[in-house]
Order: C-alpha cells, then structure tokens, then sequence
C-alpha cells in the first residue's frame, strides 16, 4: 500500500513537471509569436512597458549586482592566491580570476541575483493579478496577457540581464585586481594588461550568452508559477518561494550542460 | 414608485414573446465539471438582444461557473456557447479575442489594475484597441467616469478608492469601448443599500443609453427584481426558470419560493445514514 502510494506519488509529480515544462515552453512559443506578429496585429508589444520592465530587471539591480560581483572577485583572487602559492605560481591568479569571472561566475551570480529579485516579483505580480481576476480582465478585454505581461519582461531580461553581466565582469575583475595589487604588489595597469592578453571575446561571449538564457529561463519560470497560483495569499507566498527555487536550480542545471556543450570540443 | 415606474417603461416581454428577437448569447445543453463534481448540468438558455438578464442563485449554484463560460474562461466538458452568432469554444483563439472586444465584464471585485491610476484602467481598452490620440482617450474616458459619478477621481489609485466607487470605475471601464454585450458579476454584493441602489440606477440607465445586452450574475433579490427584464433562477447546476420578474416571483416551485424567502431546504434525515456520513472514513 505504502510502495503504490509512493508511486503514486512518483507520478503524479513528474506528470505535473513535465506539463509545467510544457506550459513553459508553449508560454515561450506565444511570447514569440506576439513580439513578431503583434504589429501585424496591430496589438504591439508596447515600448514603455518595456522600458518600465528594464528599468525594474536591469538598472534597479546594478547596486546589488555592483557589490556581490565586486565581492565575488576579491574572493576569487583571495582563494586562487592562496590555492596558486603552494606551486609558487601566485601570479598566475589574474589568468584563473579572469577566466573563472567571465565564463561562470559573473552570469551565474548575476542569474541568481535576478531570479531573487526579478522571477520572483513577477510571480508575485502575476500571482495576484490571478487571484484578483485581473489576468481574467485582460482576456475578456481581449487583450492576451502573455503579450501585455509576459513579452515586455521576456525583452527586457534578455537584453538587461547580459548588460549586468557584463557589469558584474568589469566590477569582478577590478575588485579583483585591487586585491591582486595589495597582496602580490601587481600594479592595476599590468593586471588589466594580463586581464586582456588572457581574455578572448568568445570568453565574455560565453557568459552573455548565457547570461541571456538564464533570463528567458527565470521569466519562463516566474510566469508559470504566478499564473497558476491557487490559494489566495498563501499560493502567491508559494508560487513565489517555487519560482525562486526552480529558476535557481533551472540556471545551475543550464549552466552545467552549455558548459559541457561548449567546452568539450 | 419610481422603480415600478421604471420597469413599466422598461418591461420586456417574457419569454415566449420575445423568442423572435435576435439571440446575443445562445446557451445549449451546457455540461460542465470541477474534476468528477458535475457543476453545471444540460443548461440550455437564450439572451436577446438589449435585454438585461439577472443569473441568480444560491452560493454553489453554479452561476459564476456560468458566467465564466460565458465569458470563454472556460471549456464545457459538452454543450455550446454562442455569442453574437459565434460558438466561443470553437472559433480560433484571435477571432476569440476579436470577439471579447465587443463585450465588457464588470468582476465583483472590480479587478481594477492596481499599479494603474483609475483613469489609466479604464483608458486600458482604448489604448490597446482603439487607435485614438491620447487627449481623445483621455476625454472618452472622463466621459464614462462622469456618467459613473467618478468625475474627480482620474487619478486616484484603486487602492484609494472605497468598494463602491470600484464598483463603479470597473463599470466605466466596461462600457468605455460601448460594448454589445455587458457582463457584471454581483454589481452590488457588499455594497450598503443607498450605493447598491445607485449601481443598480447606472447600469438601467447605460442600458437605456446603448441598448446593450446586460447580463448580470448575482444573489442579491431586490437588485435582481429591480433591474432584470428576465431573471434566470439556478440551483445545483440546473435552471430553475427562466421568466420575467413577475413570473419568478409567482412561481410554485418550491426550490425558487425557497431561495426567494431565504429558506433553507430541510429535507429528512435518515438517522442511519447521517451516521454513515460522520464516520465512513473513520471505520
């Protein structure tokens, strides 16, 4: 009874994830089709609502992406110092820092920081709107909440969330190269010479490129965990909690296979 | 005496005699269900045109699950829905949203957009459909929150307004397209008497005004008998009746003379199977 109960179980939770990845993917598929046909239509995606969303994803987020990349830099060349000493190849740490910043560090912390802030305020927003009638609203008005909602945060992540990559990969690696400067005596200007001779466009290409997808990601999530709240503000509470889980867990996973995809040659 | 006087001007001929008219919204043999609970059981009902039909009913009688497929929020497990001659679940997904344009819904709630001054929400439509400069939408919408007693409030949030005033700016967004079809779950549910009154005056007064077709979801008795031109009574997912306000009121049906006087069905209980009830689960 216990074993079929299990199993039960077993199912019934993987049925649900693999038709929240289902509704995902159709959520991203309709996202598509509206910033393409939306003129078309003559319902366009509007500007200022994207505006408002890249100022809320992107610009409200630089302090916090500011300081935990600075952070996450000094750190980096903290431990490779103090792993490189024992082979007496301390200054080999601006290639490790450089290298290690660009392709994970600088997107995957700039991810998790947005899946914070961004996913879940937007499963919060739509969790509400939900219980409110106010996502029923929008479709009675005829209007498709995937295009009023959803595309103008989809836009705006993509192009915000590489934009913040790139900067939590300049304020790392200038955090970075200050403490490289105090502990080995290495002047900013021959880090930042090592920094560039080291780096090679396809290095930042390969954080903004996921930086980009781990935003398509968190959106995706978000949407679906907010517009499926039940539950009044206890589901919103939830919805909120699973979509900050899952899009974290969604971008490390991620990570891993384009890393595994692009590196392995 | 005013109301009596209204309805006189107002009365529409009961059903058999206003069949000839043109349908707005055809409701046929509509079957619906909550996983294996059957919540609306072979409801078959006719709206005609610049009528004002009141769906009343008890809590759990299936009325805001009727309106919900009225409005295509739902799929029917069989039946159909045809709205302005079209069958909503079957009509591809942009005739759908083509068609909601000619409708306006009025929640109970108000689902006013909350980040949105109130001058905002009700522009919302016009903005997304109508391709009008923004003074023009600006001036259509103080039109509509004139006429709803809103003239001073354009740029009030929602969450600075009280239920009734809500009530009313969710009604201006409604109308602010003049929609064919006005839907308005529980207008005046929560509201004190003199601002139920008040709701109930505007939306006889907007249908006056349009001639549109009115369909009103509640379970308030004497805003269903002042405003309806026809009232639909449900009960546990079944019509009732469908009839002038005259004829619900005179009618011998227990269940309807029941919720009329706000009596309880007190149906005799097997002792044996009370007990069965209690303890099913626990033996």
């Amino acid at each position: 009874m216990g074993l079929a109960l299990l199993a039960e179980r077993v199912g019934r939770t993987t049925l649900n994830g693999v038709a929240e990845i289902g509704y995902a993917a159709s959520l991203f598929g309709e996202s598509l089709y509206w910033l393409v046909m939306g003129w078309r239509r003559h319902q366009p995606v509007r500007a200022d609502a994207v505006i408002a969303q890249m100022m809320d994803v992107g610009i409200h987020a630089i302090p916090i992406v500011a300081v935990m990349a600075g952070t996450i830099g000094i750190m980096l060349a903290i431990q490779g110092i103090y792993t490189l000493r024992t082979f007496g190849a301390e200054t080999r740490v601006v290639a490790g820092v450089a290298l290690s910043v660009t392709r994970e560090f600088a997107p995957l912390i700039t991810g998790i920081l947005v899946a914070g802030r961004s996913g879940s305020a937007l499963a919060a927003r739509l969790g509400s709107m939900r219980i409110n009638q106010e996502l029923d609203v929008l479709k009675v008005m005829g209007i498709s909440p995937v295009r009023f909602l959803v595309v103008p945060v989809l836009i705006a992540g993509v192009v915000m969330m590489p934009a913040l990559t790139f900067l939590a990969d300049l304020t790392a690696l200038g955090m970075a190269g200050v403490y490289v400067g105090f502990d080995l005596g290495m002047s900013f200007h021959a880090y930042v010479d090592q920094t560039i001779n080291i780096l090679r466009v396809s290095d930042i290409l390969h954080g903004l490129v996921k930086s980009g997808i781990f935003a398509v990601l968190i959106t995706l999530i978000g949407v679906a965990n907010g517009s499926s709240v039940e539950g009044g503000a206890e589901g919103v509470g939830r919805a909120t909690t699973r979509a900050v889980v899952q899009a974290i867990s969604a971008i490390i996973v991620v990570d891993m296979i384009f890393v595994f995809a692009m590196t392995r040659q | 005496m005013t109301f009596i006087a209204s309805r006189e001007q107002h009365a529409m001929p009961s059903d058999e005699a206003a069949s000839g008219r043109v349908k707005a919204i055809e409701v046929t043999d509509l079957v619906t269900h909550y996983g294996t609970r059957r919540i609306l059981d072979g409801i078959s009902l006719d709206i005609h045109e610049g009528e004002i039909m009141v769906i009343m009913g008890g809590s759990g009688s299936g009325k805001s699950t009727l309106l919900n497929h009225l409005l295509g929020l739902l799929r029917p497990t069989s039946g159909t829905v045809r709205m302005l001659g079209r069958d909503i679940n079957r009509i591809k997904p942009m005739e759908l949203h083509a068609l909601r344009r000619k409708i306006g819904v009025a929640f109970q709630g108000g689902a006013l957009f909350s980040s949105m001054t109130v001058g905002e929400n009700i522009m919302l439509p016009l903005r997304e459909h109508a391709r009008l400069d923004e003074n023009t939408m600006r001036i259509m919408a103080r039109m509509k929150l004139e006429v709803v007693g809103l003239a001073n409030f354009e740029n009030m949030k929602p969450s600075e307004l009280s239920g009734g005033m809500i009530k009313r700016a969710a009604l201006a967004r409604a109308v602010v397209m003049d929609p064919a079809i006005l839907f308005c779950d529980e207008p005046s549910a929560g509201l004190d008497p003199v601002v139920a009154s008040a709701v109930d005056d505007l939306i006889l007064r907007l249908r006056d005004a349009t001639g549109m077709t009115v369909v009103i979801v509640t379970h308030e008795l004497e805003s269903a008998f002042k405003i309806a031109d026809r009232i639909c009574v449900l009960d546990k997912g079944e019509i009732l009746t469908v009839g002038t306000v005259a004829e619900v009121r005179d009618s011998p049906n227990g269940r309807i003379q029941n919720l009329l006087n706000r009596r309880t069905e007190e149906a005799l209980i097997d002792p044996d199977e009370y007990l069965r009830r209690l303890t099913s689960d626990l033996l």
